[in-house]
Parts: structure tokens; C-alpha cells; sequence
């Protein structure tokens, strides 16, 4: 400020008005939201929902084509938020979150039409004869979607894609985490979608719990385990079911007869070509063999100055830490006892700028805290064995990940791991690619989560397949009514094993 | 509590180390244990029959019909159709990411556990458990202490015919409930109220466990009488049977009330009458027929429902109760007021509310201003009519022009939504309920794509557009260096 500071009274009172005028002024600004406001927003969205706006396939189809529009129309916004948020790299942005994106929606628009057929169900059996029946998909309601905030536009619209395609009415809350690209996403879903039935909610825990006392009819959450347990349980006062996207140890267990080169470009692309390493399938560490050891770290720290260059602190294409909670966490891990000394590689940091280098770490104590939580930044731990067979041991020992990978030729070996292993998702001899393909569920198990979503997944996530039988009048059979005999049981107990000749014998004998 | 506490602690470990040798894995053992089933439902049928006769008073032909024969039927099927259900299933993965492969495997859960509930005491504990065995699990059983005969008999069978190391029972109430949901499980299948499902839900999110809630609702059932007036005998037949016939009316898919024309309503009323009497006769106490209600607890609740003043001057059949027999006889209301108890809450008894409406249409509209049932029903031909039916309300499942027999088509799923439930059962979804499916995919080491890999620049980042476009032609223009970009 411009005035001069006289003496301390003065300063005092002078704060004490500017804090006063600041407070009404955000207040008035900011209309702070309250719950009369989500009682509201949902009593509306279920107003929508109860007229059918959400119903129809041109309305679901608008709406996508509308996100659609979205992305063509405002990339460089997006890129932008996204790079203001998590320094994330143009190209980052454009294909792991856009594109993706984009696919996803234009896959809801040519097979919606199909989603939304019923499933005629081929027979039914002979104690219910004749009659027909079929499943018919029916939107749940009122949905609401809360987004995490490293993949800030893909975690938000993605599931919306499934709670529109489905017929919902949808309310998303993104994270305030990513703030740029959370009030962007508020904007633009305004500006594009119906917002009798769409609906963002910015904020953060005050706004989500208050959003979490209303009744929904499903909540899809994308998160950590620990809130996780919280959706959960507001769900179930409520009886809404749920889908949750959490997170876990994504371990990745390199074998000695892999093609070392590829095997460890797919796992820097993996970990720090996505958002540093700050993603739910991330590899977070390595399980490998004493001997081969030695060659993964090579290979890695050749692969990694060929990618970033020899001073990986200044390249453009990482995403920096996302803020200094994170960055201090992290710097926790790398700091603590038994294991800053186990760096083979980086280890470099800068609280500044929010920029942890790519740091290799070998044989960090199990018991360490890197290798309790997950790590969700730039270090790997590479944690080596006698013998590979032990890898199953230690990946059982821990909650069940995300993602599980395999990197190997032998053919036993993928088939025991894909078996034997529980995870949301096992991919052999790449990272994350699983991520993209629409024909695969999506979701985790155990502390990972549970429900999944991805290209049909996501339709059938926001769905209720109600089942639906046809009788007729033909047929009506005494032996279902009371007064109960012998002879009636013997015919139904003909009929539940289905013995034709059984049957026809105790009808001629009743009749 | 301190013993139970030790026995469930135990039963736990045992069950998580079998699962972990990877016993109940092998189809072998699935198949061998669901045999056994059968076996002993079959060798046991008469004491099974027995124990339900006294917990519920149930009639043997009612006991084979809705349990023992439901439960060989449903381990015969999942017996005959476990090869199919384990087989990966193969997913077409897109152009772009070829030669890579996609397959999702179904994996057990792990160590689950199957809360069952009163009413059907045999078929509601075994057919989740056969789901479960199917699937690849181990399972522990807890069925309610209000058939406590049929529970009894279940731990006493179980452990003399199935894998005790895999498939454990235990029996109690509530206190018992809550040792066991202190611990963690890997899923958890409960039948019951929505007020208890709700106090599960809350236990399992604590370990994140998933859930399959089996609950209940007020099931109506639509007459339109103008439809099938030519069939109207059948109707009342089959909803005499569905209400009265199946334990009383205290079933989750049993027809709660009925809604109907006012026009109708007293030939209605005067149709059901004698049919009822042909089912039970003149003194329907002594038909052996007609189960009993469970306990005193529940007949007195729904004493209270029928002491309403309001409610006792809309009977018009029955009502008559006898609380040392536990029995209430079939009654019929006709346009109880609509904020009593008994058109606020699921019956669960043998009493039947008629409510009148000027026009059948407005049927969908009532319901809807309901929570959402396990099932509809609706008795009507009309074609307009069913489209509004299934396309404006939701239900768990919708039957026209029967009841409750949705319940033994195994090709359909069985389940809930909102207050009624979550996840579905009975065939191949019972496999599918105790499974995670998990998906996996494999590429290949052969080829790379440099465009895969940082440090990023423009012609990486349009290879990267072009491919996931699927424009596959452009991409390799690209890559001959004949184009340049893009648009966006």
C-alpha cells in the first residue's frame, strides 16, 4: 500500500478495516455456498429428471456432442488451466486428457443407440413357462461425480460422459486442488451443457460434505482411500450405491529376459511422462532380481537423460509437484533414514518451483514410509529379490493396487501373474495403455476401490438393469396354489429337474 | 462375546489361508463342493422340511417349492455352467494399440461374508453361498436367529458336507452381526431391511468392502382391470398364491398392495374371497397351509398396524389375529388412509391394502411417490400402459401378469435400487456378484513407436493426435513426412 505506516495503532486499525471490507466483499463476491444450496440444487436436478429432460437420446446425444464441442473449440484453455495447475506439458494435456477425451465421447455417441437397447434374455426356464423377458437399462437419477485433481478434465468429464449417456442428471464437484481447471470446467460446462440437468459445484471439504448429506442415486469418486471411506459411508445413510476410483502400490516386477531398452522407456513414459508420476496407475516401484538390478538401473538412467537431458530439473516436459503439501510429503520420504542414503539417481528438489528430479532409490526398507503409502510423485523404489518367484510374496503382502505390471517374455510366468496377482487391472509388458482402452474395465479391487467405467463400462455404471418378465394367462397350473398335496410336489420337484418323462407321468396320474 | 470374538477371529484366518493356497481356485473344487450341496439338500429334505414347518410353519410343498428345490435348481445350474463362467473373456482392443491383447478374468473376491435373513431361511443362506463357492471363495455364513431351527440345522449340515476349512458357519444375532462386521472382509452379501443395510454399508465402507444389499420396498401390484377382465380369475388366483401362499406375505418380492379402479373394487373384493377360501379353507389356522408369522415381535407390529382405528374400519375380509398361534388371517383393506403406518412402511404380513384410484393410469404416478421397490407387478394387456409402467417408475425388476416368479427365472438378474437394494444375484450373477472383474492387457516387446516417448515435440504430439483419431491413413502420411499438422 501506498500509505505510509505511521504507528502501530494506526497499522492496526488500518488491518483491521481492510480485513472487515475484505471479508464483505468476498462474501458478496463469492456467494459462499451453503445447505439450503445443495438441498436445492438437487431438488431441482430431480425435478429435471422427474419431468424426463435427461431421458431421451437426443438430449443425451446433444449433451455429449456439446462436450464435444468443448474440447474442439477450447484446447488451448484447457492446456492452459492444466499447465497453471500441474505445469503439465502441452502434449500431456492434449493426449492424456483432451484426446482421451474426445475418443471417449465420440464412442458414447455411435454406440448410445446400442447401450440403450434392452438385452432380450435368451431363455427362461421351464418352471416359469411361457413367458419372455428382457433387461431394460434405466438412468439412476440425480448422480453426483467428484473428480481428483492430477487429471483435473479427464477425471471430471469422463464419468459425466457415463452419467449423461445413461440418462442422468449430473452434478460434478472437480477439485479445488486444481483450481484453474476447476473454475475453467465450471465455466464451460455452463456456458455448453443443459443446466436444468448439469451442474458444477465448485469448492472444497465444506462444500463437499455438503453435498454428501444429500440423497443421490449414485456417487462416482475418484480419489484416495481414506476419502473413499468417507463417500462410503455418507453413501450408505442414504443407501446409494457407489463407484470408487482410488488409488494404491502400482508394482511393476521386471524379469531378466525382457527387452530392457522398452521396458524401461514404457516405465519412464509411465511414471514421469504422466504427470510426474502423480497418477492413480503410476508404477511406484520395482521388484526385481539382485542380479539384474544393476542393468534396470542402467537402463533407466540412460532412457531417462535421452528423455529429460542430463539436467532433468529444467525440462518442459514434466508436470511439477502440485503444491507444497505434496512437494514437503515427498520430501518426507526421501529425507527419512535408511533411506535417503539408497538414492542411485536425482533426488534433486526445489520447494520453489515445486520440482522433485527423477530419483531412483534401491533397496529402501520395506517398512519405510515410501514404501508404505503411495508415492504419487518422481521417486522409484527398486526393491531387488534372490529370486523372482519372491515378487508374488511381496506384492500380496500389501493392499490390493490399482494396477499391477509384468514385464517379461516367459509365457508361465505372465500366466501365473495375470492369475495369481489381484489388482484392478494387470498389464504385461507396458504401463498404463490399459487406461485407454474402452473395451476393458476400468477400477480397482480391495483398497484400490470397487465399480469400474471406460467405454461401456461407464454406461452400464450409471445404469439400473431392471429385469423385466412377460407372462400370459396360458397355463396356469394348479400345483402353484394351496391347497398343497402330494401330488403337487412330486410335480414340482419333476419340474425343477426338469424329468419331461416325470412330468407327463404325474399329470396322467393327476388328471 | 470374548469366545465368539476367538472363534471368529479364527474361522477368519483359516479362510484367508485357505483362499491363499489357492484351494477353492481350481474349478475342481467349486464344482465338487456345489455337488455336495445338492447332496445334502437331497438327503436332508425331510429335516429341512421340518425345521421351516417350525420356524415358519411353513407347508412342505411351500418349503420344496420357494427353497429346497430353488437351491438344487441353482447349484445344478451353476454346476452345469462354471466351465463357460470361468472362461477369460476376450475384449477387441482398437487398431491403435495392435498387436497388444485385452481379456478380463473374473477373480474371487477372496474371503466374503453372507448374512442371510429370516424368512427363507435355507434358500437365503445357500443360494448366495453357491454364488460364492462358484466364484472361487471362501465364505462364511451367519443365517438369523429368528429361524433359529433352520440355522441350527444349517451349521450343524454344512460343516459335515462342505470344505470346513473354506466354508464355515456361525450362528447368532445382532451381537454376533457386529463381531463380525468389525473385521474386514472381501465382500459382503446381506439380505435383510434397508434399516439394517444401511448399518452394513457403513461397517464395510470402514474397509472398503463392496457390498450386494438384498432389501425390501412396498411392492405394488396394478390391476387394470379393463385389460384383462377376460382373465380376471387367474389374476386373483395368482395373486392370492404370490401373497398368501409364500410364507405368509412376509417375502421381499411379495405383492404389498394393490391398486386398482374404484369401479372394480368391490368385485375385486368379492373375487378374492372364495378363492382364498378354496386355498385355505373355512378355518385357515388349520390348513396347515398358511406359515406362520416369525415371531411374536413381528406379530405385534403388525398388530399395531392393524389397531390403527382408521385402519381396522377399512377391513374388509379377514382380520382376525392369535398371538399364542402367531397367526393373522388373510385380510383385506380397502383404501386405508394413505399416512397410515401400514401404507408407510413394507408389510411383511399377510394383509393386503385395496387402494382405489379414479383411473388406472394414475397407478404410475402413486408409485413414484414411493421409495423404489423390488418389484413391480401389473396385471394388464395394454400396451401403453406397460411402456409407461417400465419407462416412467423404477423398480428392481417389473413382472406383468404374474408375481414373484421373476424370482426363479435364473437368466435374470435379481436385485435392488434405491431403498430396495444394490447388486444383483441368481445365475450367472451370482458368479458375477462374488467376482472382480479384472481386466488385462499385454503388449508386445517387439514394437516401439518413438512418438511414445518424451522429449515430447510437434511431430510427436500430431502422430499422438492422428493415432488416437484413428486416422490411421493421415498418420502415415505423416510419417512419410508428406504432412506437416494437423487441425485441431
Amino acid at each position: 500500500s501506498n500509505v505510509k505506516e505511521d504507528n502501530p495503532a494506526s497499522l492496526g486499525i488500518r488491518a483491521q478495516s481492510l480485513s472487515v471490507f475484505a471479508y464483505v466483499s468476498v462474501y458478496v463476491m463469492v456467494k459462499v455456498f451453503q445447505a439450503a444450496d445443495a438441498t436445492d440444487l438437487v431438488t431441482e436436478l430431480r425435478r429435471s429428471f422427474d419431468d424426463g429432460v435427461t431421458r431421451g437420446y437426443e438430449w443425451r446425444v446433444t449433451q455429449l456432442k456439446k462436450l464435444l464441442l468443448i474440447c474442439d473449440n477450447h484446447e488451448p484453455e484447457i492446456v492452459s488451466a492444466l499447465h497453471d495447475d500441474l505445469g503439465k506439458p502441452e502434449l500431456e494435456s492434449s493426449v492424456y486428457e483432451v484426446a482421451l477425451l474426445r475418443n471417449s465421447i465420440n464412442l458414447a455417441v455411435k454406440q448410445l443407440k446400442d447401450w440403450m437397447a434392452p438385452d432380450k434374455v435368451a431363455k427362461t426356464s421351464l418352471t416359469t413357462f411361457p413367458a419372455s423377458a428382457e433387461i431394460v437399462y434405466e438412468p439412476l437419477g440425480v448422480v453426483l461425480v467428484i473428480s481428483a485433481w492430477n487429471y483435473p478434465f479427464l477425471l471430471s468429464i469422463d464419468p459425466v460422459i457415463g452419467a449423461i449417456s445413461a440418462g442422468n442428471a449430473v452434478v460434478l464437484k472437480p477439485s479445488e486442488l486444481a483450481p484453474a481447471s476447476s473454475s475453467l470446467l465450471a465455466k464451460l460446462l455452463e456456458q455448453y451443457l443443459d443446466s436444468s440437468a448439469v451442474r458444477v459445484v465448485e469448492g472444497a471439504v465444506t462444500e463437499t460434505t455438503l453435498l454428501l448429506e444429500q440423497k443421490w442415486d449414485k456417487i462416482f469418486y475418484t480419489g484416495s482411500s481414506r476419502i473413499g471411506r468417507i463417500i462410503m459411508m455418507a453413501a450408505a445413510k442414504h443407501l446409494t450405491p457407489v463407484v470408487l476410483e482410488l488409488g494404491g502400490k502400482s508394482p511393476v516386477v521386471i524379469d531378466s529376459d525382457t527387452n530392457l531398452k522398452i521396458t524401461a522407456k514404457r516405465i519412464i513414459a509411465g511414471k514421469w511422462g504422466c504427470n510426474n508420476g502423480q497418477a492413480c496407475i503410476s508404477p511406484d516401484y520395482i521388484l526385481t532380481t539382485k542380479e539384474f538390478s544393476p542393468k534396470v538401473i542402467d537402463a533407466l538412467k540412460q532412457e531417462l537423460e535421452a528423455f529429460y537431458g542430463k539436467n532433468p530439473m529444467e525440462s518442459k516436459d514434466m508436470s511439477r509437484i502440485v503444491n507444497s503439501n505434496h512437494f514437503d510429503r515427498l520430501s518426507k520420504m526421501l529425507e527419512e533414514k535408511e533411506v535417503s542414503d539408497k538414492i542411485v539417481y536425482g533426488g534433486q528438489k526445489n520447494r520453489d518451483k515445486l520440482k522433485i528430479a527423477p530419483t531412483i532409490l534401491v533397496d529402501v526398507p520395506l517398512d519405510s514410509q515410501i514404501m508404505s503409502e503411495e508415492i504419487f510423485g518422481p521417486l522409484l523404489p527398486i526393491i531387488t529379490l534372490n529370486n523372482l518367484e519372491e515378487c508374488f510374496d511381496v506384492i500380496r503382502s500389501r493392499p490390493k493396487p490399482l494396477a499391477a505390471y509384468l514385464f517379461t517374455q516367459n509365457q508361465k510366468l505372465k500366466e501365473r501373474f495375470a492369475l495369481t496377482v489381484s489388482a484392478g487391472g494387470i498389464v504385461v509388458n507396458d504401463i498404463a495403455v490399459h487406461l485407454a482402452v474402452p473395451t476393458l474395465p476400468f477400477g480397482g479391487v480391495g483398497e484400490s476401490g470397487m465399480g469400474s467405467y471406460h467405454g461401456k463400462f461407464s454406461f452400464d455404471a450409471f445404469s439400473h438393469k431392471k429385469a423385466v418378465l412377460y407372462k400370459s394367462f396360458i397355463g396356469d397350473a394348479a400345483i402353484r396354489y394351496p391347497p398343497y398335496s402330494t401330488g403337487k410336489l412330486r410335480l414340482l420337484k419333476a419340474l425343477v429337474n426338469s424329468n419331461i418323462l416325470e412330468i407327463f407321468r404325474v399329470i396322467l396320474g393327476l388328471s | 462375546m470374548e469366545a465368539m470374538k476367538e472363534t471368529v477371529d479364527q474361522s477368519l484366518r483359516e479362510m484367508r489361508e485357505t483362499f491363499a493356497s489357492g484351494r477353492t481356485r481350481s474349478v475342481k473344487w467349486r464344482k465338487a463342493q456345489l455337488g455336495a450341496i445338492i447332496e445334502m439338500v437331497k438327503d436332508n429334505e425331510e429335516k429341512m422340511s421340518d425345521v421351516l414347518f417350525q420356524d415358519l410353519g411353513k407347508h412342505s410343498t411351500e418349503a420344496f417349492r420357494d427353497e429346497l428345490g430353488f437351491v438344487m435348481r441353482s447349484a445344478t445350474t451353476a454346476l452345469n455352467c462354471l466351465d463357460k463362467w470361468v472362461v477369460p473373456r476376450k475384449s477387441n482392443l482398437p487398431l491403435l494399440f495392435y498387436p497388444a491383447t485385452g481379456k478380463v478374468i473374473s477373480e474371487p473376491y477372496g474371503t466374503v461374508l453372507v448374512l442371510s435373513s429370516w424368512n427363507f431361511p435355507i434358500s437365503l443362506s445357500l443360494d448366495p453361498m453357491i454364488g460364492a463357492i462358484a466364484a472361487g471363495n471362501t465364505v462364511l455364513l451367519k443365517a438369523s436367529e429368528l429361524s433359529p431351527n433352520a440355522s441350527a440345522l444349517l451349521a450343524k449340515l454344512i460343516p459335515s458336507y462342505l470344505d470346513t476349512k473354506a466354508i464355515k458357519v456361525i450362528e447368532g444375532g445382532p451381537d454376533v452381526a457386529t463381531i463380525l462386521l468389525q473385521h474386514q472382509w472381501d465382500k459382503i452379501f446381506f439380505t435383510g431391511s434397508p434399516k439394517i443395510g444401511k448399518i452394513i454399508m457403513a461397517a464395510a465402507a470402514e474397509h472398503l468392502t463392496p457390498v450386494t444389499l438384498e432389501l425390501g420396498g412396498k411392492c405394488p401390484t396394478i390391476i387394470d382391470h379393463h385389460s384383462v377382465s377376460k382373465d380376471m380369475k387367474s389374476v386373483v388366483k395368482r395373486i392370492s398364491g404370490g401373497k398368501w401362499g409364500s410364507c405368509s406375505g412376509q417375502a421381499c418380492i411379495s405383492v404389498d398392495y394393490v391398486l386398482v379402479e374404484q369401479s372394480f373394487a368391490s368385485t375385486l373384493i368379492d373375487m378374492f374371497k372364495p378363492v382364498i377360501r378354496s386355498f385355505f379353507g373355512e378355518n385357515p389356522k388349520e390348513s396347515g397351509c398358511l406359515a406362520k408369522i416369525v415371531t411374536k415381535k413381528h406379530f405385534q407390529r403388525l398388530s399395531r398396524l392393524l389397531n390403527d382405528p382408521r385402519v381396522k374400519a377399512s377391513i374388509v375380509y379377514g382380520g382376525s389375529m392369535d398371538e399364542e398361534k402367531l397367526y393373522v388371517e388373510p385380510t383385506i383393506l380397502l383404501d386405508p388412509p394413505l399416512d397410515s403406518e401400514i401404507m408407510n412402511e413394507e408389510i411383511f404380513g399377510p394383509i393386503l391394502p385395496i387402494i382405489t384410484l379414479r383411473d388406472i393410469q394414475e397407478s404410475i404416478g402413486f408409485i413414484k411417490s414411493k421409495p423404489k421397490p423390488l418389484a413391480i407387478y401389473a396385471f394388464t394387456k395394454d400396451e401403453n400402459l406397460k411402456t409407461r409402467i417400465l419407462s416412467e417408475t423404477s423398480s428392481g425388476s417389473v413382472t406383468f401378469n404374474d408375481l414373484m416368479i421373476q424370482y426363479m427365472c435364473d437368466a435374470l438378474p435379481f436385485g435392488g435400487v434405491g431403498q430396495s437394494g444394490m447388486g444383483r444375484y441368481h445365475g450367472k450373477y451370482s458368479f458375477e456378484c462374488f467376482s472382480h472383474e479384472k481386466a488385462i492387457m499385454e503388449g508386445s516387446l517387439a514394437m516401439d513407436l518413438e512418438a511414445r516417448y518424451p522429449p515430447w515435440n510437434n511431430f510427436k504430439l500430431n502422430f499422438i493426435r492422428l493415432a488416437f483419431r484413428e486416422a490411421y491413413f493421415k498418420l502415415v502420411l505423416l510419417m512419410l513426412g508428406l504432412t506437416k499438422g494437423v487441425r485441431k
